[in-house]
């Protein structure tokens, strides 16, 4: 009973994580950090867009977060991180010097290459702006390789708004269309409010040459790909990223099971029509 | 190395198997007696064995009771599985240093240690078979499942009998051991005999056989051995088609029965637990007092707990309902897409275990009928 075996020893230990050091944390809202970190051994973390990492505080545990930028070429790796539980606040409070361990990075991304040659809408809700940063970005540095391109992002509040000097350069170019939106406005606020699906009809895209990038609630994921499929999208055409418990990021720990996929390595991003019978399923 | 395919050993020779595994190194894990349950633990004898015990199962009750021979193996499973040893309910996955905020990562030392599990049942041996698929076959290798599993030796034993709880037959696992053993041994026990025909079904099970002595099997000793495991699959207390479960399963997800199956169901975990293929797992992090020493460990976790599907503070599974519903749909159903076969071996475990007997065989027929109601 050993032939299965064989293979074995070659394997590197899949749970062992490196120690990164934050190099500059930047606070975006009040219970929302972006943090650089940098590898002390010096070797940068290669990722695609929409992959990501597990992150363990010292003695306190490890939790999945998407990348939110960064260059392995210059040993910076960007996480933006809310404060939602023991590991995320240890993560949130953290200084320049303190140090972590970060794997990964893990899962499949967003689809960068597919997209080119097409329009690509991108729509981000709350901190679901934070996996397509790095999506953004690579748009932006090889513009020329995509049709239209546009952004669409609602927070609940504009005190919620992450990378609010970046929107603001993104907003100037001419070579991207960007539009924000709120749940409640506030004094000062003269942008929108309301959903950030009823953005799609302001936008200029071709409904069947388009990709779409979505991150967010799972009911605003839906009615995006729902809205946008009335309009003359394929449902493969549009991409969602999904989020469950995960505990191991290498499909050993069961926790990110989504029907007969694990996120953690199935996912996180998956076609709208991949998902969308599941997605129609409460408590799945 | 000279090798056996085939031998019958007397019951006074039996003994001589664990010694020889014992003085090759192994670890030698057998079934034997405890607190009213038979389990699998260290064993370095025969007479560890429960001799002459046989178990009466059925939905949410076990008992041990008297034969009246002598047999070595006249029971079947008890709450206990091989992946006790295999993926340990708990085992230490990284210890981390401190050294003023500089964090050192550690993962354990690979344990100096060959187990030797003697007495597999057949189903046993397809849940092991599955397990590895889980945690060596499917892209990553986990490194202390490998570590266990490397170097082991494994003995299964033909059932005699079969419990009040299992469906091995159904699920095509057994009773009569089918791959995965280095040795398997069938019981042949009447008025006149006490003996055990073993076959080999490696070369360091041949090599191990060689050295025990016995006599060469007949054809008449391998028609008493099917005769044995025929009589076995007629008494299964148990089955479950598995005849298209999967697309049924997936069509009858809003199944009015999972309810019903769920107002009797207390979540307790009990049937993850005893299952042996149901491979879930958490993690837990420890600090020393001085936060020198930081310690992760992977524990045995279960998706009938809230906690399993807590995302932001709030659970995706709530109700009773969708954890019964994503255990059962993930043995039957989601198993066979992520890993090619069925994750349910026909052991009965989980009904036995059940407190309140609820019964997978009876909830998947209850739950596939409603689909062949026309809507």
């Amino acid at each position: 009973m050993t032939v299965v075996l064989s293979t074995i020893e070659a394997t590197a230990e899949p749970m062992l994580p490196r120690p990164f050091e934050v190099v500059a944390t930047r606070r975006e809202t009040a219970d929302t950090v972006t943090l650089d970190f940098a590898a002390t051994d010096g070797e940068g973390l290669q990722f695609s867009p929409g992959q990501f990492t597990m992150i363990y505080a010292f003695g306190v545990g490890e939790v999945p977060i998407s990348v939110a930028g960064g260059s392995a070429d210059d040993n910076v790796l960007t996480h933006t991180v809310r404060a939602v539980g023991a590991v995320t606040d240890a993560i949130c409070s953290a200084e320049a010097g303190t140090q972590f361990g970060i794997r990964g990075p893990y899962g499949i991304g967003w689809p960068m290459d597919a997209a080119e040659g097409g329009d690509v809408v991108v729509v981000a809700g709350g901190i679901g702006l934070a996996p397509l940063r790095p999506v953004i970005l690579r748009l932006l540095d090889n513009r020329a390789r995509y049709g239209a391109v546009s952004l669409l992002y609602g927070t609940r509040s504009p005190d919620d708004l992450l990378y609010e000097e970046e929107l603001r350069q993104w907003r100037g170019r001419f070579d991207i269309e960007v539009e924000v939106t709120v749940d409640r406005a506030a004094d000062g606020w003269y942008g929108d409010i309301g959903l950030v699906t009823n953005l799609l009809t302001r936008i200029e895209y071709d409904p069947e040459n388009v990709t779409a990038m979505v991150c967010g609630p799972e009911i605003m994921m839906k009615v995006v790909a729902r809205e946008m499929g009335r309009a003359g999208t394929d449902p493969s055409s549009v991409y969602v990223s999904m989020e469950r418990n995960m505990k191991c990021a290498v499909g050993f720990c069961g926790h990110c099971q989504y029907g007969p996929d694990f996120i953690c390595r199935d996912g996180p991003v998956f076609t709208y029509a991949a998902v969308r019978d599941r997605m129609r399923v409460s408590e799945l | 190395m000279t090798t056996s395919q085939t031998k019958v050993v007397e019951r006074v020779d039996l003994g001589i198997l664990i010694d020889l595994l014992a003085d090759s190194g192994y670890d030698v894990i057998g079934p034997t007696k405890q607190d009213q349950t038979i389990v699998y633990r260290p064993i370095s004898a025969i007479d560890d064995l429960p001799i002459g015990w046989t178990d009466v199962q059925d939905g949410g009750s076990y008992r041990l009771v008297r034969r009246d021979d002598s047999a070595l193996f006249g029971y079947v499973v008890g709450p206990h599985s091989w992946k006790s040893y295999l993926f340990p309910p708990r085992s230490v996955l990284l210890t981390i240093e401190n050294v003023d905020g500089e964090l050192i990562f550690t993962p354990p030392d690979a344990p100096d240690r060959r187990y030797a599990f003697i007495g597999i049942r057949a189903c046993e041996l397809a849940a092991i078979a599955i397990q590895d698929r889980v945690f060596l076959g499917s892209g990553q290798v986990d490194t202390t499942y490998a570590n266990n599993r490397a170097g082991l030796f494994t003995v299964g034993v033909n059932c005699a009998v079969a419990g009040g709880t299992c469906f091995c037959a159904s699920m095509k696992t057994g009773p009569r051991c089918l791959a995965g053993y280095d040795l398997v041994l069938t019981e042949v026990l009447d008025e006149s005999t006490h003996h055990f025909v073993f076959e080999a079904g490696s070369d360091a099970g041949g090599e191990v056989l060689h050295q025990l002595p016995g006599r060469d099997a007949t054809e008449a000793d391998f028609a008493r051995v099917a005769a044995i495991v025929d009589d076995t699959a007629a008494h299964m207390g148990r089955s479950m088609d598995t005849r298209r479960v999967r697309e049924d399963i997936y069509t009858n997800r809003d199944s009015a029965h999972w309810d019903r199956v769920a107002e009797r169901c207390l979540s307790c975990a009990n049937c993850t637990l005893v299952c042996p293929t149901c491979f879930c797992s958490t993690t837990e992090d420890t600090a020393s007092l001085d936060a020198a020493l930081g310690q992760r460990e992977r524990r045995w976790d279960s998706c009938f707990t809230l906690d399993f599907s807590g995302l932001h503070g709030h659970p995706v599974r709530e109700t009773p309902t969708a954890r019964y519903r994503q255990w059962l749909t993930h043995k039957l159903a989601t198993w066979q897409d992520q890993f090619d076969s069925i994750g349910c071996v026909g052991c009965g475990r989980c009904i036995t275990w059940c407190p309140v007997g609820i019964d997978i065989t009876h909830e998947v027929a209850a739950i596939r009928t409603r689909s062949e109601v026309p809507a």
